[in-house]
């Protein structure tokens, strides 16, 4: 394949795998709203897992954008140093956004801070956000695609806490968004937090944690019994979907962590809408991929 | 059996509807969300569009444009955005244009409270992400205003046929769904944190 021809197939892929993602939900989420509709007794709570259970099957039936909240696009990227199209990539994943928003459509959410103007394609200063791995010695391309809603974003906060205030200020910290932002994002949700040292790892962390496969784990097993405690905690608040009650709260509590400085312990949270729309696809070097979290979807 | 109701709304219609009740809309409803508000509330702009007895939708849709016709557009995918962004001027703007039914997602405070208690109007929920369900009950966008404020904020005029579920959130007494679960939610926390901090001694 000539460079040309392949970078034009790259941006193709991309641009219809993120077109993809506003339209069918990821497996997990499918069946985690499937299991959590199943397992509701409230009648209202019921009626609301049914309307959301009918619009994704006509969301794929009808080609559309299943939430007309498209989002702000960001992308977590690890590629590996053997790549092929390494030098190139940040110029594809921005065009490729760019060709999504015109063939999906997507809805136009970018909005150019100070200047207060809508760009109309969804790309702007840093827009698509991206965050950069590197993988060595790998000829591998490894992408989350995540269409962070307003909705959803809109209860993303952090807070770098005294260690006096340990890990009891730390949860109080996560419930206290859940009763009062995380209401309005959409129930069911997922939680993802971050525990670290300053406020931009524990953010960066909170968002990362969004991009795990539901049912995952921390490897920490402090960790991932906090994780199991807080969604029984928060479950117990009963917010049920679209915050009108019902038994549950939300698909799950992710935690991410890193060390921290003796005098300070961060925490952030990100949350994820129970339309979660986050894809992960692996490229190789020939531009055959396989999908991670859509199965058996064709690009 | 569905609850329908139809545009133009009166005061009579709502008079029997509670919260929590269902119910769903034939008629027309207009998008109308941050910046149409306050065009009217602070700069004192009058709506480009009659809505006397009729309905607003917080939303931002995703529109396509009808090819080969003109200025004719099709609702591709339409769901209500987070209505408290607008509590700051609901109350004067259901004054000023006698609006009846008010739709979006979340909660309301007590300025729209007080606005429907004294003008006979609700609140409703319609179920936010289910954007293709609300989509498909468009029969026709019949006129568009103010397309300067780019698609999500233009104000759409749909035709709708069973628009809904919509699920009634402030009644036209002022009773608010939403205010009256956070006192449980709250309650509810409490007592799950009194919990939590048993759990989490980490630090020893």
């Amino acid at each position: 394949m000539e460079k040309r021809e392949a970078l034009d197939r790259l941006t193709g892929l991309v641009a219809n795998f993120t077109g993809m993602i506003g339209k069918r939900l990821p497996d997990d989420v499918t069946a985690k709203l499937k299991a959590l509709s199943e397992e509701e007794t409230m009648p209202m709570a019921k009626m609301i897992y049914e309307a959301m259970a009918k619009n994704q099957e006509q969301a794929g039936e009808l080609n559309r954008p299943s939430c007309q909240d498209t989002g702000l696009i960001q992308m977590f990227v690890r590629v590996g140093s053997k790549f092929p199209y390494i030098d190139d990539l940040n110029t594809v994943l921005k065009e490729a956004v760019f060709k999504a928003t015109k063939e999906a459509p997507l809805r136009h959410n970018t909005v150019e801070t100070f200047d207060e103007v809508n760009t109309g394609t969804n790309t702007g200063t840093k827009s698509p956000w991206i965050y950069w791995d590197i993988i060595p010695d790998s000829d591998k391309l490894e992408l989350d695609v995540y269409m962070a809603g307003g909705g959803c974003s809109l209860p993303g906060q952090g807070k770098t806490l005294m260690p006096g205030e340990g890990y009891e200020g730390v949860v109080k910290f996560v419930l206290d968004i859940i009763t009062s932002y995380g209401l309005n994002a959409c129930p069911p949700l997922l939680v993802g937090i971050g525990i670290g040292t300053s406020i931009d790892s524990a953010a960066y962390m909170s968002k990362r944690a969004l991009m795990r496969p539901l049912g995952s784990h921390n490897e920490n097993s402090k960790a991932a019994g906090l994780e199991d405690e807080l969604v029984a905690a928060i479950d117990s608040i009963g917010l049920g979907p679209q915050g009108l009650r019902g038994n549950k709260s939300v698909m799950g509590v992710h935690i991410e962590n890193s060390a921290r400085h003796p005098s300070v312990i961060s925490v952030a949270v990100n949350i994820g809408c129970w339309a979660h729309r986050r894809g992960t696809i692996i490229l190789n070097s020939d531009l055959s991929y396989e999908m991670v979290t859509h199965k058996g979807v064709e690009l | 059996m569905k609850k329908i109701l139809n545009t133009p709304i009166s005061d009579e219609d709502l008079k029997d509807i509670k919260i929590g009740d269902v119910i769903y809309l034939n008629g027309h409803i207009v998008t109308c969300r941050d910046v149409a508000h306050r065009r009217l509330i602070e700069y004192g702009r009058e709506l480009p569009v009659d809505i006397q007895g009729g309905a607003i939708f917080h939303a931002g849709p995703i529109i396509r444009k009808i090819e080969g016709e003109e200025d004719k557009f099709e609702m591709v995918s339409i769901g209500p955005t987070t209505s408290m962004r607008m509590e700051k001027f609901e109350k004067e703007f259901i004054e000023k244009t006698g609006v009846k039914i008010i739709v979006g997602k979340g909660g309301m405070g007590p300025n729209t409270e007080a606005g429907c208690r004294e003008n006979k109007v609700i609140h409703c929920v319609f179920p936010a992400g289910c954007a293709v369900v609300a989509a498909t009950t468009v029969e026709e966008i019949e006129d568009a205003h103010w397309k300067d404020l780019g698609m999500p904020e233009t104000l759409w005029v749909c035709r709708v046929k069973e628009f809904g579920p919509l699920i009634v959130s402030i009644d036209s007494e002022g009773n608010n769904i939403f205010e009256q679960n956070k006192v449980l939610f709250n309650e509810r926390k409490d007592k799950a944190l009194e919990d939590l901090y048993t759990k989490v001694k980490f630090i020893k």
